[in-house]
């Protein structure tokens, strides 16, 4: 908001010696309460409603929704879906932003396309995609049948849809930073006589690694939080193949409201943690980057 | 030493334990108001299971939309047994991937619906709409909840039992499908199963009258009380056999056919007709049925077979692409 404060005042003719924030103390004290009261209403009221419904029949009830095998088994999935869905795409994202931002190649602009399909196409279609490629009646589906290998309606299948759906993320953040930072120090280090592995870990990595942490805790959000890819591929097995948006839509179905808001709490918990984590990166990266080019 | 010898004679114990009695789990793939009543079910058989053969039964279940878990089931979800909406996403299980053989209802009694229910209105407390028989859901300003007749089995029943009542009153299927049609503009939210559309009619206080599952509606009263949300009982309406069936080729696979056989065949005996109406479904034996008659309403129930030549016929004309709900649907 204060952007918006400041090309105000600038776009104002010719006072461009004036401050930004010599605009009338009302007209500051409104944007601020706007943008404030629309935060409350819109983020801050359904956060809180989803922690007061969670603590609504009291602590006890809150801490047995954790205990019952199902939610656990739910938080457990979450977490191992996360777990290799997020470096899966790290390495990946590492990989096409580095060919993307250093080497030019025919066909670069349908890769950057391509990266970011998984925005473009609705979860559903993401999920109905692999149920097309390995479901029973799908190209592969006969074969993995015959071998008993099992992908979707089990844990293989929701870790790919979940990796589909948070493809782009990590990439995505790193393309732009790359190619703002350009080639010179990569080419410097080549000059010295550094290998390729060198210049990586030792010239690359340090100078994306906040752009690449920034990545990471997006990806992660979303992986833990996909609802749509993930309920086309679970087949919704109780204690089984449910994360834990799925748990939480079936708690909520049973009207079971305080366990359904106990496991949402839970996701939020994690989403905040995130939101933390980011504005420190935010925080840590402003500071690296003003201290780097006084 | 003492710790670790009896950590070790617990271990042997519970090899040897294993060893002896099988851990076997099924996975019982069914629609969505039966949740409840399955919950109970399981362990029920387990019980019985464990009495009778020593080994211990863990059925994992999955619930959604009856067409939509059939297609799930055809797409390579790998249930021991359906229990679905309706004989027609059964029947799909035959005619799209062959994973039954087509006389699978045969199988067990009473057309493999163990228990059955029907389709009431559930209205808003007081009724202030008026709300008494199927006419009143065309008229115009009465928002109806139902869910959608292609991905849910209990859609199909309300659509068939709005059919029946306008053919018998108007007198004609053209007469009737005018009257559907009427009826469907009135829909405000069309879920993709019935337990969306419940929530959509409770929880988030959508629409005027709710047509749902008998047991459906008396579960949301057990939930929120009799008075915020009374049943209506139509005139006529559809006698609801939800069926059930072992998936053969998954447990011709797993080796698990005798006791999925088994698990179905048990829902027959007293303690699971008992629980059936418990959780208000009609039980089909005659001494649960005695007992819970008060329960339910009284109200004249045809059968699918006798006005609509049996679900694969039903589903030809009404429910597939082209059929008579694309055409009214289409706007």
């Amino acid at each position: 908001m204060s952007a918006v404060v400041t090309s105000l005042s600038a776009g104002s003719g010719g006072h461009v010696a004036r401050r930004a924030t010599q605009d009338p103390v009302w007209v500051r004290w409104l944007l601020t309460a706007i943008a404030l009261g629309f935060l409350a209403c819109f983020l801050l009221l359904p956060l809180a409603a989803v922690f007061a419904e969670a603590f609504r029949k009291g602590a006890a009830t809150y801490f047995a929704s954790f205990r019952d095998p199902d939610a656990l088994a739910a938080i457990r999935l979450t977490l191992f879906t996360a777990a290799v869905a997020v470096p899966a795409n790290v390495v990946f994202g590492v990989a096409a932003a580095w060919c993307i931002a250093k080497f030019n190649f025919p066909g670069k602009s349908v890769l950057i396309t391509l990266i970011d399909l998984p925005f473009a196409v609705s979860p559903v279609i993401s999920g109905l995609i692999y149920v097309l490629m390995f479901g029973a009646q799908g190209w592969f589906g006969p074969w993995l049948m015959e071998h008993d290998i099992k992908i979707i309606f089990a844990v293989p299948g929701i870790v790919l849809a979940t990796t589909f759906v948070t493809f782009p993320f990590v990439a995505r953040e790193l393309i732009p930073l790359m190619q703002a930072q350009g080639n010179d120090e990569e080419y410097a280090a080549v000059t010295l006589g550094a290998s390729g592995w060198q210049i990586f870990w030792r010239v690359t990595l340090p100078n994306i690694k906040w752009g690449l942490f920034y990545g990471i805790i997006l990806c992660n959000a979303r992986a833990m939080g996909e609802f749509g890819a993930v309920s086309v591929v679970s087949g919704h097995i109780r204690g089984e193949t449910n994360t834990m948006p799925l748990h939480i839509e079936i708690l909520y179905n049973e009207y079971n409201f305080a366990a359904a808001f106990a496991v949402a709490s839970l996701l939020a918990l994690l989403a905040l943690v995130t939101l933390v984590l980011k504005s420190v990166v935010e925080w840590r990266h402003a500071q690296a980057h003003g201290s780097g080019t006084p | 030493m003492t710790f670790k010898s009896l950590l070790s004679a617990a271990l042997v114990l519970a090899v040897a334990g294993s060893a002896a009695a099988k851990n076997i789990e099924l996975l019982n793939v069914s629609y969505d108001p039966t949740r409840e009543f399955y919950v109970d079910y399981n362990a029920a058989f387990a019980r019985h299971w464990k009495a009778k053969s020593g080994d211990t039964v863990v059925v994992k279940q999955s619930h959604g939309g009856s067409g939509r878990q059939a297609r799930s089931v055809i797409d390579g979800l790998q249930a021991d047994v359906v229990t679905l909406a309706l004989a027609g996403d059964v029947d799909a299980l035959h005619d799209v991937a062959k994973l039954i053989p087509a006389d699978w209802n045969k199988r067990l009694p009473q057309n493999s619906a163990p228990y059955t229910s029907t389709i009431v209105f559930v209205v808003r407390e007081g009724n202030p709409k008026g709300i008494r028989d199927w006419d009143d859901l065309v008229k115009p300003g009465v928002t109806v909840i139902t869910p959608n007749p292609k991905t849910s089995g209990g859609a199909q029943w309300n659509y068939l039992a709005a059919w029946e009542f306008a053919r018998r009153k108007y007198g004609s299927d053209e007469k009737a499908k005018e009257f559907v049609k009427a009826l469907y503009k009135n829909v405000a939210v069309l879920d993709s199963g019935a337990r969306g559309s419940t929530t959509t009619f409770v929880q988030r206080g959508i629409g005027d009258v709710f047509l749902s599952w008998e047991n459906e509606a008396f579960l949301a009263q057990k939930e929120f009380g009799k008075a915020k949300f009374p049943i209506v009982a139509p005139s006529v309406s559809i006698l609801a056999e939800p069926s059930v069936s072992v998936v053969d080729k998954v447990v011709k696979k797993k080796g698990t056919e005798a006791v999925a056989k088994a698990y179905l065949e048990y829902l027959y005996s007293d303690e699971a007709q008992d629980l059936a109406g418990k959780h208000f479904y009609r039980p089909r034996s005659a001494a649960a049925a005695a007992k819970y008659r008060g329960q339910f309403l009284k109200i004249e129930l045809f059968t699918i077979d006798e006005k609509f030549g049996g679900w694969a016929n039903a589903k030809k004309v009404h429910f597939a692409d082209g059929g008579t709900f694309d055409q009214i649907y289409a706007r």
